[in-house]
């Protein structure tokens, strides 16, 4: 399954699974991060390594680690 | 502590990092507390003063957070704040422009105390990204009294305070009653299964909380047993009946093939869904483009052609005011004091002033470099101290 962290710029996904757990799931999830939230990726720094994300009206920027632990689905673009 | 200083209430200021609650704060209070606008600037409380008709108010600024669930110690202390340091009433400071994510908070906040008032602050960054919310049905989902506000603009602070003001009058009516957020079947089945065994344990200004501590055991949370522990003398590791209650949860739930883990995301989806349905309901996004213009500088300054050399030059240009740039006003100021210098010294002169008192004024404070006259000053100085102590 995708994760995250292979989704293209500008791409919209909805997300499946969070593969973590402990304190940083629950970060995630108060990020509003929980099942089924469309998230679109649309920025990426220089560097390519923490890319920002749009979630629920907010940019939030998240790391490759913390990006490929979140299981997505693509959406068709619309 | 307000007993101590002859104040009327206490009321504790929460919110998301970076919405202004410590502006709000400095506003009523008139203090400086350090503001800057970056997430996390205030990582602990701090205390100020302020009044209304007549009521004096001890302000409590609580550091920024988006949960009081997860185990970082700035939430510990807001949590700890809020439950146990006994506040008056809880002002839950939000940002206009992403309500949704404030509302995280919001929730929580209801289920650990009784009396909230939520300030919608930064209305005005909401308006020019013409986001436009319905603060009076706000009101009527939350439950609680809902004021907009501008932070640098007195006037809407001033209805700021009259609300508060109000709601601490209404508080011994129970005017006011915070909609308690209702969860997922299975997790109200858990909640009913032990809440009654806290309620037991809880002492009676606190029974409000029981809803809330039940939640907390649900989700495993061991820093509330310290917090209940030093707060409340509450011992839950050593509390058999509420121990025995908890492993029976646990076990009913392995039973059923779903464990305490899916209960605990359940109890954090049922927050943030019922943040976006209060969010559908109340805002209207008049524009849907409205952050493409922050969003297209935010493109350039950290793509990877233009990122870096900009930055380069940013850098550069800091360096060469620290080096070649500072000397013109340094230069400047030095011309302007010299000139003054010239003008004292002739008015010094022409009124017959001492010489000692020419060199330790003039001299010493004007222009700090004539440093032989400087010290002929500080020995004359010592030698005065010395005759007197002799």
């Amino acid at each position: 399954m995708k994760t995250l962290y292979n989704i293209p710029l500008n791409k919209s996904c909805t997300v499946q699974k969070l593969k973590c757990d402990g304190p940083l799931k629950r970060r995630l999830l108060d990020l509003g991060i929980i099942k089924n939230t469309k998230i679109t990726p649309v920025l990426k720094s220089p560097s390519g390594d923490p890319t920002a994300f749009e979630i629920r009206g907010t940019l939030i920027a998240l790391r490759k680690e913390d990006a490929s632990l979140i299981e997505v689905t693509e959406l068709e673009n619309i | 502590m307000k007993k101590l200083h002859g104040l009327d209430y206490t009321i504790a200021f929460a919110g998301n990092p970076n919405v202004g609650k410590t502006s709000i704060f400095n506003n009523l209070t008139g203090m400086h507390q350090h503001t800057g606008n970056w997430p996390g600037k205030t990582v602990s409380n701090a205390y100020g003063k302020c009044s209304y008709n007549g009521k004096n108010f001890l302000l409590v600024d609580l550091p920024g957070t988006y949960s009081l669930m997860s185990n970082s110690s700035e939430e510990e202390i807001a949590r700890d704040y809020i439950c146990f340091g006994n506040p008056d009433l809880c002002v839950v400071v939000v940002d206009a422009t992403c309500l949704e994510r404030n509302l995280n908070l919001v929730f929580q906040i209801l289920e650990m105390s009784l009396n909230v008032v939520i300030c919608v602050n930064l209305l005005d960054e909401a308006k020019k990204k013409s986001i436009e919310i319905n603060l009076e049905l706000l009101s009527d989902l939350l439950g609680v009294p809902v004021i907009g506000t501008i932070a640098n603009k007195p006037k809407t602070l001033k209805k700021l305070l009259s609300v508060i003001s109000s709601s601490l009058e209404n508080k011994n009516n129970n005017l006011t009653i915070p909609s308690k957020l209702k969860y997922s079947p299975k997790v109200e089945e858990c909640i009913s299964m032990i809440e009654e065994s806290i309620k037991s344990k809880l002492p009676d200004e606190k029974q409000y909380l029981s809803r809330w501590i039940s939640l907390k055991l649900l989700d495993e949370n061991i820093s509330i047993n310290e917090a209940l522990k030093s707060n409340l003398h509450m011992d839950i590791d050593n509390d058999s009946d509420i121990q025995e209650k908890l492993n029976q949860i646990k076990s009913n739930l392995n039973d059923e093939a779903s464990s305490i883990t899916s209960i605990r995301d359940s109890i954090v989806s049922s927050i943030v869904s019922e943040a976006e349905k209060i969010r559908e309901k109340t805002c209207i996004f008049a524009n849907s483009k409205y952050n493409l213009k922050s969003r297209k500088i935010d493109k350039i300054l950290t793509s990877k052609k233009f990122g870096i050399p900009i930055m380069i030059v940013f850098l550069a240009v800091i360096f060469w005011i620290t080096i070649a740039g500072a000397n013109y006003p340094s230069s400047l100021l030095s011309n302007m004091f010299g000139a003054i210098q010239d003008k004292l010294l002739i008015v010094f002169y022409n009124l017959h002033i001492p010489e000692f008192w020419t060199n330790l004024l003039i001299y010493r404070y004007v222009s700090n470099c004539n440093m032989g006259r400087l010290s002929y000053a500080s020995s004359y100085g010592y030698f005065l101290s010395t005759v007197y102590f002799a």
